[in-house]
């Protein structure tokens, strides 16, 4: 048996959590994610300025504080946080290992940025999953373009002698998964082990939301929810496993909170494709085997497409959010009053946007008509007024007119606090399919 | 037959995919399922998303773990990053379903309040 801990459900989340995987108890893997699916645009950025720059900073930091807990334990860490720039992360860490004599490996080869118009030459169309759109609309604007590999690139480092893996853009079950394949020497046609892996990572891959974080069950009675533990995976070899927390943490594991967790960003549950394999999410047995124990058996898979998924991001013009608070009395009239003023004057503006969207918060904002009408004496109301556009410069004087409203609108009003709000660069995501034939990762493991 | 919201037999958890929006509906208990396989089609979805799903709804079923699982396509304002939802990811269309009511046999409707 292995245990695999995941430290971190994106990037923002604790910084403490990893540390205390590390510290309370015993594991052998700690995985953590770092890449949301526009994350790789903002570290492109940061790498054109700086050549030095372009991978998560966080990790590095967190491999700092936790030094020597990491030599002492001897655990393994798999992190993409390597972004577009994994060398650059793997000088950092080794750097704040202070050259410890730890063999650092780094996944790469997913960064196709600069091939994509050689690949568009050859037929590659890289056409937009959701709309079908070939990548050749957006070319001009495209900031970053990276394959997901899975757990078999990991897999690959650590066989290599890899105490800690960094990779550019992988797969988030494939951070759990690669350790598996590794320890259990799992063969690329078991599909059921493969698939069995796949949803232990995707099962921890969101944190504590799988131990009682978010959870809508009993909820008031999670215990100790300022101390949560994050979640261990207990695998076995068969590819049956257990979802544990240490002892002593808060939060609570039940068939519950996993079966939520399972859902999660979930699509056609039988078909949960990834590059190592297709997992079948209706095949999970699951059951509960102890306190904050859920065991997961029966779990079936189907060979891997021929296909890597692309991760695109590209620039798709600029947004503006604004929000002003209406307090008793008629605080829903005042905050509606105010929106349609606003209106008005964006008209007498000749101002045009792409979408300009009103949501009252604390009335509708999240669930729209089936929040139904709020009470008359409602205590507050915030009025928020987001605008998109292509402009840059409609957008920046949509923001100029927020502020006035709370001279030269309805009254009792506040809640501008930082002043105008802030104009955007929308960086969207362009989700692709790519022959596999087309990437490789490529795998290099140091001592340093 | 009695009227009763989802909230009492069932909890849910969202989240997005571009401009998807997928809803995972849970019985609270083994017995629930098969009146949630009966009730909560995706036509159903559908017209209680009214105004905030503007595509087609897609349901899933995963009976091993009592489960339901909608896909609202377009329900996102574009998804991600250009939308203008505070629920941009529509983490809260959860609660959002569990408001429908449906018809549950007298012998099954719940005593207790799981949710209050």
């Amino acid at each position: 048996m292995i245990r695999i801990a995941n430290g971190q459900g994106f990037w923002g989340d604790s910084l403490e959590a990893p540390l205390e995987q590390i510290r309370r108890g015993p594991i052998d893997y700690l995985t953590l994610d770092y890449l949301a699916e526009v994350t790789m645009s903002i570290l492109q950025k940061q790498r054109s300025r700086d050549p030095r720059a372009g991978y998560a900073r966080d990790f590095v930091e967190m491999i700092g504080r936790g030094a020597v807990d990491i030599v002492a334990s001897n655990i393994k860490i798999v992190a993409n946080a390597g972004g577009v720039n994994p060398e650059a992360c793997r000088e950092a860490v080794a750097k704040a290992l202070n050259h410890r004599g730890m063999r650092i490996g780094v996944v790469a080869g997913d960064n196709i940025l600069g091939r994509l118009d050689d690949l568009i030459a050859r037929g590659v169309e890289l056409k937009n999953l959701d709309t079908g759109e070939p990548l050749a609309s957006i070319r001009p604007r495209v900031q970053s373009a990276n394959v997901y590999f899975g757990g078999e690139a990991i897999a690959m480092a650590l066989a290599q002698g890899a105490q800690i893996v960094i990779t550019g853009r992988t797969t988030d079950t494939g951070l759990v998964l690669g350790p598996m394949i590794h320890e259990f020497q799992w063969k690329a046609d078991e599909w059921d082990k493969l698939a069995a892996g796949t949803i232990a990572g995707h099962t921890v891959e969101c944190g504590a939301q799988c131990t009682g974080g978010n959870c809508q069950v009993d909820w008031r009675n999670i215990p100790n929810m300022a101390d949560i533990g994050y979640p261990i995976i207990e695998a076995e070899p068969d590819g049956t496993f257990v979802i544990t927390k240490h002892d002593g943490t808060g939060g609570r594991i039940t068939v519950e909170s996993i079966k939520e967790q399972l859902l999660y960003e979930m699509g056609d549950p039988r078909t949960y494709i990834t590059p190592d394999c297709i997992a079948d999410f209706t095949s999970i047995h699951l059951e509960q085997v102890g306190p904050d124990r859920v065991r997961f058996s029966g779990i079936r898979g189907r060979p891997a497409t021929d296909m890597y998924k692309v991760s695109i991001s590209y620039s798709a013009g600029f947004k503006a959010i604004g929000m002003l608070m209406y307090t008793w009395p008629d605080a829903y009239a005042k905050a509606k009053a105010a929106d349609q003023i606003l209106r008005q004057r964006l008209d007498r503006l000749g101002l045009r946007f792409d979408a300009i969207r009103t949501e009252f918060a604390g009335v509708n904002a999240c669930h729209g008509p089936l929040a139904g009408e709020p009470p008359r004496d409602i205590a507050e109301v915030a009025l928020r007024v987001g605008v998109r556009s292509g402009d840059r410069a409609v957008v920046e004087r949509f923001t100029k007119e927020i502020a006035p409203l709370a001279l030269n609108g309805p009254p009792t009003v506040t809640g501008l606090g930082s002043g105008r709000p802030k104009v955007e660069e929308i960086v969207a995501y362009w989700p692709a399919l790519m022959p596999k034939t087309e990437a490789s990762p490529e795998i290099s493991v140091e001592e340093t | 037959m009695a009227r009763v919201k989802l909230v009492r037999i069932a909890h849910a958890r969202s989240g997005d995919k571009g401009d998807t929006a997928n809803v995972g509906l849970i019985a609270l208990k083994p017995e629930y399922y098969p009146v949630l396989a009966r009730e909560v089609t995706a036509e159903r979805v559908k017209e209680h998303f009214a105004g905030i799903c503007l595509g087609q709804v897609e349901r899933f079923e995963l009976p091993n773990l009592g489960a339901l699982n909608f896909l609202l396509h377009e329900s996102l304002d574009g998804g991600g990053t250009l939308s203008l939802k505070a629920d941009a990811q529509g983490k809260t269309y959860s609660a959002a379903l569990l408001r429908m009511e449906i018809d549950v046999p007298d012998e099954l409707v719940p005593k207790d309040h799981l949710h209050s």
